[in-house]
């Protein structure tokens, strides 16, 4: 089974996203902050990522550079998630290695389609 | 006496040492680690002044005077005392303007003049050549001595070890000295040479010296009293005229020290080592302390080994070669040998410096401007001529010392060379009113410079070298007492009656006077030409003017192409590159773009052929690839007022320039807190449009979603609507107050009554939360001026926070309004869980919200900014006192409006 875990700090976002993702099919497992996240990411070896770049402590940026710089976990697919649509958030984004960059407010439709590329 | 193979093989040992030490310098300036660049070995250096002169003749000339060698050296230990001021000066200047000789220095001085860097350098060989001739006459006679060949009639050229000195010195000054062709490049391995060279005859010297006085003495107190038992010797320990005989003679004394003084700064050796080869300006500190010590050191044993030899080896005997004489009297042949080296020392150092020092003149100013003349060598001719150049250079130095030898050879031992020691010296002396005034008198002029030298060299030629040739049996020596054609005014050695002074310091007088008058005279006669006065601004103000930002003297047109081509030629492709890669470098490529050179590239390269062929050759060369314009004083002046605007204007830029930066800064920084600012509100109002939008399409898109799940989906939306709104009113509201468009009602009001309205208007919050609020109000209304709504904002603000944080169920609340002097003080006090220290700081700044997003009460995150700014706005101030865990307490005060207004308003009530 397909495993995803979602990283936000936003308990209200965490719940759209738990409900898409259960919708899909997929595993859920959820982290609310930036360290949790990393030790969900290690203990649980998600398929792929739904990560905030804006939690306290350990920020998205900096989680996904730490995914990157780690040779066992290296391959993990990220999708980061930010309410900060600055570009040169996105361009930070991309340069830590995010797979993908989607701004909130998102459609959930297109963030489905892209999981599912993603993935598939 | 010594075996003469092995006097040969100690001097080859020595010169094959002196070239493996020189090669080992050499290549470690290759390779960037540089073994000169010390000012020990600077200093050192030079001590290449105590010449074979020094090393025989202070003892010769201790023996019939005392301590009349002294004044030799006392000059140059006062001249070091001003080299911070005159040598460092001179150094800047040759720097600079890449000056690499004496006879360049001048001409460069005086407006580049190929006539007057001629004169010095003739001046430079006359005086200096046979000086040249006594060196090798000092190595030939101590060779003579160790081998005992006292009598060389009939032997032929080839025997004479001091030629094959002369060909080895000149094989060391070729290899060693014209390793680069620009001369005002170092020559790291001479300079390495020469001051081994001093340390060896110090060592040497001082051998000696510890060996005779203590070895053949019991110490100087012995040597001093048994010369004091000897009639001869009694006058050598008493201040004396410098036969000894007579009174104390002071202007002789003077004249001794001063040429002395001079020519440490002018002798040509002297000038490479000094100025030319200098490293680093800031050794000249060390070296104007370190140099006197050495010369301190050297002269220590000199009036006891004169003494002592005339005691030992009798009063006819040879003082000059005390030093050898005395350690082979006693048959000690490892010491003998071991001076010889020290006086092999003296007049190899003296050697190799003072020809790389004059052939480089004779290149530069002699050879090189006639060579220029010829068509084939003409400026607009092609071909590389830096072979040509260098083999000049060679051809000369071996020219140079072979000259030296001839002279020795015809010379001999006759008076003209035995006394040519300050007959030089007071030869060179003549540059100093040129070279001195130079550096600091703007005033001088060429004519006043050549008519100075021309006058005092012609009498010294009088005064001095006729007298010494004269009395050489060469001429008829009758005009010295006579006078020429029997008018006795004009006898060389009392000019105009002047007798009653030793020969050295009548000739200074006249020569140094009249070529002082002429210099000054004539400079004055005449206003200096453009090119005169331009160069003088250079030297004289080489401290202000030097540098980057130096004036350029020079208008017209010069062909890019010509001048790469003239540097081609002179200074070879590579360095000529290098040359103009640096000015395009430094300057940008702009200038270049037409095809014609910069003033300041004409400038720069002219600068680099200097080093190369003179100042005087340099000048002349790109004059002819070149259209110039002739510069009068006129245009010089307005040269300099342009450079001191273009320096003004920049200074000006720069401080424009920092103001518009620190005001850039400013808009940045005011940008940046601006562009924060906005993506937080980005961010918060994102974070719940995102909920409310991702919900609703999720429940828009399932229709078989079930009602709880529905219902949960549908609180959350209007919990975040809710959020939504609040946020959008606070940041309009948080805008018009940092705007200042916010609209202030400011009325008398009871504080007391305000905060009770509070209370009661969040009761239900704190009810449904189960906690409970306590009072500490004064009694009485209490009145402060301020706007009602805004603060009623405040005090809701700071009471539903509390209610927020405080436990459930078991919430206590505090609120006091105390009265201060002047002010009044509001505390909201409550038993939730505090602020953690590390958010204390942040606590009032913008979406800072305390706590995570999970657990925290909702908020906007700008109810306490705002409040802040409210309280701020009314003249008061907002703090947070908290230990966490103990509770959070906000608390403003609010200052009292002056007077009893408030109160009469207040009472009226």
């Amino acid at each position: 089974m397909t495993k995803v875990l979602i990283a936000d700090d936003e308990p209200n976002i965490v719940v759209s996203l738990e409900f898409m993702m259960k919708r899909e099919g997929y595993e859920v497992v959820v982290a609310r902050d930036g360290t949790a996240a990393l030790a969900a990411i290690r203990g649980e070896r998600p398929d792929l990522v739904l990560l905030d770049a804006m939690m306290p402590g350990m920020t998205g940026f900096d989680v996904c550079a730490a995914v990157r710089a780690d040779a066992e976990l290296r391959g993990t697919t990220i999708l980061m998630l930010t309410a900060k649509g600055r570009e040169t958030d996105v361009a930070r984004g991309v340069g830590v290695g995010a797979d993908a960059y989607v701004t909130k407010p998102f459609s959930t439709r297109d963030l489905v389609r892209q999981v599912r590329e993603m993935l598939g | 006496m010594i075996a003469a193979p092995v006097v040969l093989a100690v001097s080859g040992g020595y010169l094959a040492l002196l070239f493996a030490i020189a090669a080992f310098a050499d290549r470690r300036a290759a390779e960037g680690r540089s073994v000169i660049a010390s000012p020990w070995v600077y200093a050192l250096s030079l001590g290449a002044y105590c010449t074979a002169w020094t090393y025989f003749g202070s003892v010769g000339r201790a023996a019939s005077g005392g301590i009349w060698f002294l004044p030799i050296y006392l000059g140059p230990t006062l001249a070091m005392i001003l080299a911070w001021l005159v040598v460092r000066k001179m150094i800047r200047v040759a720097r600079e303007y890449r000056i690499t000789s004496i006879a360049d220095f001048i001409a460069s001085r005086y407006g580049k003049s190929p006539g007057l860097a001629a004169l010095v350098t003739l001046i430079t060989v006359v005086g200096i050549v046979p000086y040249i001739a006594l060196q090798l006459k000092a190595v030939s006679s101590g060779y003579r001595l160790l081998t005992g060949g006292a009598d060389e009639v009939g032997l032929a050229w080839w025997q004479d070890g001091a030629l094959f000195v002369a060909l080895a010195l000149a094989a060391f000054t070729v290899v060693f000295g014209t390793r680069h062709l620009d001369t005002a490049e170092r020559h790291e391995g001479m300079v390495a040479a020469i001051a081994t060279e001093s340390v060896v005859k110090l060592v040497a010297f001082l051998a000696v010296g510890a060996f005779v006085t203590w070895g053949l003495f019991s110490g100087v107190g012995d040597i001093w009293t048994r010369a004091a038992a000897v009639p001869d010797l009694a006058h050598l320990l008493r201040l004396g005229g410098a036969d000894g005989a007579t009174a104390f003679g002071y202007a002789d004394w003077f004249a001794l020290t001063l040429v002395a003084a001079l020519s440490v700064l002018l002798l040509p050796r002297q000038f490479q080592l000094l100025v030319v080869e200098c490293v680093d300006e800031r050794h000249l500190r060390r070296a104007a302390w370190l140099f006197p010590a050495y010369l301190f050191a050297i002269n220590l044993f000199v009036l006891p080994l004169a003494i002592g030899g005339r005691l030992l080896l009798g009063p006819d005997s040879d003082a000059e070669t005390f030093v050898l004489s005395l350690p082979m009297s006693q048959g000690v042949t490892a010491l003998t040998l071991f001076a010889y080296v020290g006086g092999l020392s003296a007049a190899t150092g003296m050697l190799i410096v003072e020809t790389v020092a004059v052939s480089t003149m004779v290149c530069n100013d002699l050879v090189m401007p006639a060579l220029l003349r010829l068509p084939g060598f003409g400026a607009r001719a092609g071909g590389d001529l830096t072979r040509l150049l260098l083999g000049i250079r060679r051809v000369a130095i071996l020219g140079v010392l072979l000259l030296g030898y001839l002279y020795f050879q015809i010379a001999g031992d006759a008076y003209a060379l035995v006394s040519i020691g300050l007959i030089s010296f007071a030869a060179v002396a003549q540059f100093a009113p040129a070279l001195l005034g130079g550096i600091y008198w703007r005033g001088g002029t060429r004519a006043g410079a050549v008519g100075g030298l021309v006058g005092g060299f012609a009498v010294w030629i009088w005064t001095l070298m006729l007298p010494s040739v004269a009395k050489s049996g060469w001429i008829d020596a009758g005009f010295l007492t006579r006078g020429p054609f029997g008018i006795a005014a004009l006898a060389p050695e009392s000019l105009f009656g002047l007798t009653g002074l030793d020969p050295l310091t009548h000739a200074l007088f006249w020569s140094l006077s009249l070529n002082l008058c002429l210099y000054v005279g004539l400079s004055l006669l005449r206003e200096p030409s453009g090119r005169e006065a331009s160069q003088a601004l250079l030297f004289v103000d080489v401290f202000e003017r030097g540098g980057a930002e130096a004036p350029v003297f020079w208008r017209g047109r010069a062909r890019l192409d010509d001048l790469r081509r003239l540097a081609n030629r002179l200074l070879g492709e590579a360095r000529a590159q290098a040359v103009f890669d640096e000015h395009a470098r430094e300057a940008g490529t702009g200038s270049a773009a037409r095809g014609l050179a910069d003033a300041r590239l004409v400038d720069r390269v002219e600068r680099q052929l200097a080093g190369a062929i003179g100042s005087a050759s340099a000048r002349v060369m790109v004059a002819s690839v070149a259209q110039e314009e002739r510069l009068g004083v006129e245009d010089v002046i307005e040269i300099l007022d342009e450079a001191s605007q273009v320096r003004a204007y920049a200074r000006a830029l720069e401080e424009a320039s920092a103001e518009l930066r620190a005001a850039n800064e400013a808009l940045k920084s005011l940008d940046q807190m601006k562009d924060d600012f906005m993506s937080s509100v980005t961010h918060e109002l994102r974070t719940p449009l995102t909920s409310i939008r991702a919900l609703s399409e999720l429940m828009l898109d399932t229709p078989e979603m079930d009602d709880d799940q529905r219902a949960e989906f549908l609180g959350i939306i209007v919990a975040e609507s809710e959020r939504l709104g609040r946020l959008v009113n606070q940041v309009l509201d948080m805008a018009k107050i940092e705007s200042g468009m916010a609209e202030w009602h400011s009325e008398a009001l009871d504080l007391r009554a305000l905060i009770l309205a509070a209370v009661k208007s969040t009761s239900e919050l704190f009810r449904s939360r189960g906690a409970t609020v306590e009072m500490a109000l004064p009694d009485a209304a209490t009145f402060v001026r301020a706007d009602p709504d805004r603060l009623t904002q405040v005090m809701v603000n700071l009471l539903s926070n509390a209610a927020k944080f405080v436990p459930d169920g078991a919430g206590r609340v505090e609120v006091s309004l105390r009265e201060e002097p002047g002010a009044l003080v509001v505390a909201v006090r409550d038993n939730g869980p505090g602020v953690p220290e590390a958010d204390q700081a942040g606590i009032f700044e913008k979406f800072r919200q305390g706590g995570d997003a999970l657990t925290r009460p909702a908020g906007t995150g700008l109810g306490l900014p705002i409040s802040r700014r409210i309280v701020e706005h009314l003249g008061g101030e907002m703090w947070l006192e908290s230990e966490s865990g103990g509770g959070a307490c906000f608390a403003f005060r609010l200052p009292l409006q002056p007077g009893g207004e408030v109160d009469d308003e207040g009472a009226d009530r």
